[in-house]
């Protein structure tokens, strides 16, 4: 059976093809909302952008893998991204991440069903470092002590980033 | 009389969490000077931007009233598009500033969409930010709500204007506004060669104007009360305040608006209530990590853009002890005020380590699309590691040097001097530091 967005997410992406010359802009968009109703954009999720937008599968497949959000095989519910460029690495940026992966049981780059864990580049929260990211949630100043708590709030709340998709 | 600490223009919103809401934004006067503007044509508009000295906030401090002059008198159909990526590592206000005080980046741009004639506009949000990009959906809802935004902008009758918040989904090479128009047409987030210009041939092929968010929050404010009095806030040829994010060692980190002649040393002693556990400095970095660092004793120059250029006290960068490194016609690099990120490091710094980490994300940012800057950011990462490891190799200190040396100057886009510019300028200051790193002989196993 081939995908198909939902109703919602098609009233969307209309909304949007009325804000550009042509719908090609639209497909980071178009993408975003992919990910967020099918979990990862697996070849038949890239095939249904493709054709949602009248783009060639190879256009969308190089489009999709340019950018560090969009990702290929399904992950955890929580993307954390944990900064560990110098502000938050002078502050103790990669204690804070050594001290998720040992309480996650992940290394940086792998998932469960909760959590991703990504080393992640400058969040602009510098002034708060070391600053992790969740969703809409931002985590300033943490410790590793902080960490058990973060991961049983994300745990209880979860603040998965296809929220705003 | 140049500003004075305290002044506040683009931050004066900060922790007011009702201000968000069109209604409350209203009520302090909120869209009155959009609509003023409305009454002004596009070049007394420009005129004033020119007279401010305003110049742009996100990394190159171009002279905004100049970018704007050079959009084709009459051209249709031009574009206004909005940089709000910030991903250079150690900035962190514009961020802030979309969420505190959105309705004041629609009220410039509504501004400056009059002045160049600009119908579809843009604000290319960078992905991570969710918070914000919702903060900014909202704020663009409210403004069509009331007029301020449509076919009808500012109730004129004729003149639409529209802007539409343009989510990006992580990478920072989006930022350099070639890249970023580039992501914003569907495309990988890749620069283009230039000439053309974007003012000449930008978004969608039209005339296009990309400003960043801190520079397009001062518009409203110079329309308000003339080029004149912005100039004066300032200094030189740098008009109005300016907003650092301080961030490393220091007691109180944080986003502060301050007069153009405050000195990194009132910077972090009198503002940041000094480094952190009793310390010292080692150095910094004064405006994002793809600046030269100072050092300790280079505080004493003010954050202003010119300052960071020319000041004497800024002892320039060499390729090689002794050999200046030339930008071109002679000219000497001491460093710039870049994107205004401010890091901060106390003397028990490991400074091999801290740059071996500016290396490693250069490299990894890099597009690919030019063999110096894909295979150089490379190699000043690899060793960068081995010398932090400790197994650095005699001559890798020069070969540093050369490689950063053949960066710059040699790719499509900055991000080349991004990464060469740091690493010839850590080489400087800290040149012991590296050294001490290369121990192993030439020829002997690793
Ligand atoms: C690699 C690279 C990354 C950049 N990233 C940003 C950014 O995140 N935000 C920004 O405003 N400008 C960034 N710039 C600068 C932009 O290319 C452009 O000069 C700026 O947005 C123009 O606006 P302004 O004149 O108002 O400063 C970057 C430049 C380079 C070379
Ligand atoms: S300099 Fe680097 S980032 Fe810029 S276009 Fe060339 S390869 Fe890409
Ligand atoms: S360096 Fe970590 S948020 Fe900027």
């Amino acid at each position: 059976m081939s995908l198909k967005f939902s109703d919602e997410a098609t009233s969307k992406l209309e909304v949007l093809y009325g804000r550009y010359p042509s719908k090609q802009p639209v497909i980071l968009a178009a993408l975003h909302l992919a990910q967020k109703e099918f979990g990862d954009l697996r070849d038949e999720v890239i095939e249904l952008v493709g054709s949602t937008l009248d783009l060639s599968v190879a256009h969308v497949y190089g489009v999709a893998t340019f950018y560090t959000m969009f990702r290929r095989q399904s992950g955890g519910t929580n993307t954390l991204r944990v900064c560990t460029n110098v502000a938050c690495m002078l502050r103790g940026g990669y204690e804070v991440l050594r001290s998720f992966e040992s309480k996650l049981g992940l290394k940086v780059g792998e998932s469960n069903a909760d959590f991703s864990l990504v080393e992640e580049e400058c969040i602009a929260a510098c002034a708060n470092a070391p600053a992790v990211v969740c969703g809409t949630k931002y985590f300033l100043d943490v410790t590793p002590e902080m960490v058990s708590e973060i991961v049983d709030y994300l745990k209880a709340n979860p603040h998965p980033e296809s929220e705003v998709a | 009389m140049p500003a004075e600490i305290g002044t506040m223009l683009v931050t004066r919103a900060f922790g007011d969490e009702a201000n968000k809401n069109i209604t409350s934004y209203e009520e302090k006067g909120g869209y009155k000077i959009a609509r003023q503007a409305m009454a002004m044509t596009p070049d007394q508009i420009v005129e004033q931007v020119k007279a401010s000295n305003l110049r742009g906030r996100g990394g190159a401090g171009f002279p905004t009233g100049l970018k704007w002059s050079f959009v084709p008198k009459g051209a249709e159909d031009v574009h206004l598009v909005v940089n709000c990526d910030e991903s250079e590592p150690g900035t962190c206000k514009d961020r802030e500033l979309v969420y505190w005080d959105p309705h004041l980046l629609l009220e410039g741009m509504i501004i400056a969409a009059h002045a160049l004639g600009a119908v579809h506009n843009y604000i290319y949000i960078r992905g991570e930010m969710m918070k914000e990009y919702g903060v900014l959906v909202k704020a663009v809802e409210e403004a069509y709500a009331r007029g301020y935004l449509g076919e009808r902008a500012m109730g004129t009758g004729n003149r639409p204007c529209h802007i539409t918040v343009h989510r990006g989904a992580g990478a920072y090479i989006c930022g350099e506004e070639t890249a970023l128009l580039n992501s914003l047409e569907g495309l990988r987030g890749q620069p283009r060669l230039k000439p053309p210009f974007p003012a000449i041939k930008g978004l969608f092929g039209r005339p296009t104007v990309v400003n960043n968010v801190e520079t397009l929050m001062n518009v409203p404010f110079i329309i308000d009360k003339g080029g004149q009095w912005f100039a004066d806030l300032g200094v030189g040829r740098s008009g109005g305040t300016r907003t650092v994010c301080v961030s490393g060692h220091v007691e109180r980190p944080g986003v502060y608006e301050l007069p153009m002649t405050i000195t990194f040393r009132q910077l972090i002693d009198e503002i940041c209530g000094g480094v952190w556990k009793g310390r010292k400095v080692k150095g910094l970095i004064p405006g994002g990590t793809s600046m030269p660092p100072l050092d300790a004793s280079e505080l004493d120059v003010p954050v202003e853009f010119d300052a960071l250029m020319t000041d004497e006290r800024i002892r320039p960068v060499e390729i090689a002890a002794g050999v200046p490194f030339d930008m071109g016609g002679g000219r000497q690099l001491r460093t710039m005020a870049g994107s205004g990120g401010i890091v901060v490091f106390d003397d028990q710094t490991d400074v091999v380590k801290l740059c071996s980490r500016i290396m490693g994300f250069y490299h990894h940012e890099s597009c690919g699309q030019c063999t110096p800057c894909r295979e150089g950011t490379g190699w000043l990462d690899k060793i960068c590691k081995r010398l932090a490891a400790g197994k650095g190799k005699e001559g890798d200190v020069e070969l540093l040097g050369q490689i950063a040396n053949g960066i710059a100057g040699n790719t499509i886009c900055a991000l080349g001097e991004a990464a060469a510019w740091p690493m010839l300028g850590f080489l400087t200051k800290f040149r012991s530091d590296f050294e001490s790193r290369c121990t192993i002989k030439k020829g002997a196993a690793a």
